[in-house]
């Protein structure tokens, strides 16, 4: 298995663990007094499981079992890989501090997070993209 | 990989790619509030990336990997395939667009209809070849 598979899969199954998490304590709200800033994590609990590990686990799955690119480079463009990697982790992490501040606390001026957020992760998602579109091939 | 496989992972891909630039022009309208018609895409979002990337690219991988048979046509019938993944385009255009721009809901049954009938087409395709491996 691929390093940056092993990577992906890994990091999904904590997104897993955490967008479970989250869903439990959104599942609370109704018999605990939670801060308002959690109580606006709602998209970020959808996102956490449908990016966070939905999409990194097939990101992995995908990168490890696709056909070769070629002998030379099995893998294909690599570097992009890593790329996706990074800055989807990244824009994901920006997201679930950026949400709920942005929606419950909008005079903090925290907008441009989200902002970033959303480059970073479609420039995440272009780059895997990229990355296997060589390798979606006849043999 | 099957060139069944190669059109339909690809057009998973182009959905995923479709899916997250919606995502990403909706999530900077919430941190830049340009246009709040943005966050009207939501529905078109969800489409491409539900049934446009994770279902197709599921049946895509499908095709490919599932038991083959030992005779000719050893991918079982093909033509199924096509079918499923003519449909589930189909679908996801006019269910997703269909949404966004407040078409007729006519439109967006017919969309609905071509998702049900393609993964029927999907499921025919793949039923025989959900077997022990040889046989």
């Amino acid at each position: 298995m691929p390093r940056l598979t092993r990577y992906f899969i890994k990091t999904a199954l904590i997104y897993l663990a955490a967008a479970m998490l989250l869903g439990l304590l959104l599942a609370l709200r109704t018999t605990i007094d939670f801060p308002p800033e959690l109580l606006a994590l709602s998209p970020v609990y959808f996102h956490l499981f449908m990016v966070g590990w939905a999409a990194q686990l097939i990101f992995g799955m995908l990168f490890w079992m696709l056909p070769k690119y070629s002998r030379e480079k099995p893998r294909g463009h690599e570097p992009l890989g890593w790329a996706a990697y990074i800055l989807i982790n990244i824009g994901l992490s920006l997201r679930v501090i950026g949400e709920p501040l942005n929606a419950t606390q909008s005079e903090l001026g925290v907008g441009w997070l989200l902002v970033v957020s959303a480059l970073l992760q479609l420039s995440g998602g272009w780059a895997f993209i990229a990355a296997v579109w060589p390798r979606v091939k006849e043999r | 990989m099957t060139r069944l496989s190669v059109w339909t992972v690809r057009s998973a891909l182009l959905c995923l790619g479709a899916g997250f630039s919606i995502g990403a022009l909706m999530l900077t309208q919430k941190g830049a509030p340009v246009d709040p018609n943005v966050l009207r895409l939501l529905p078109l979002h969800i489409e491409l990336l539900l049934f446009g990337w994770t279902l197709q690219l599921g049946m895509g991988i499908a095709f490919w990997i599932l038991p083959r048979f030992s005779r000719e046509p050893r991918y079982g019938d093909v033509r199924l395939g096509w079918a499923a993944f003519a449909l589930i385009n189909f679908g996801v255009g006019c269910a997703g667009a269909g949404q966004w721009l407040n078409a007729p809901v006519s439109i967006i049954l017919l969309g609905r209809a071509a998702e049900v009938l393609a993964v029927v087409c999907f499921a025919r395709h793949a039923w025989p070849r959900v077997k022990a491996t040889g046989t």
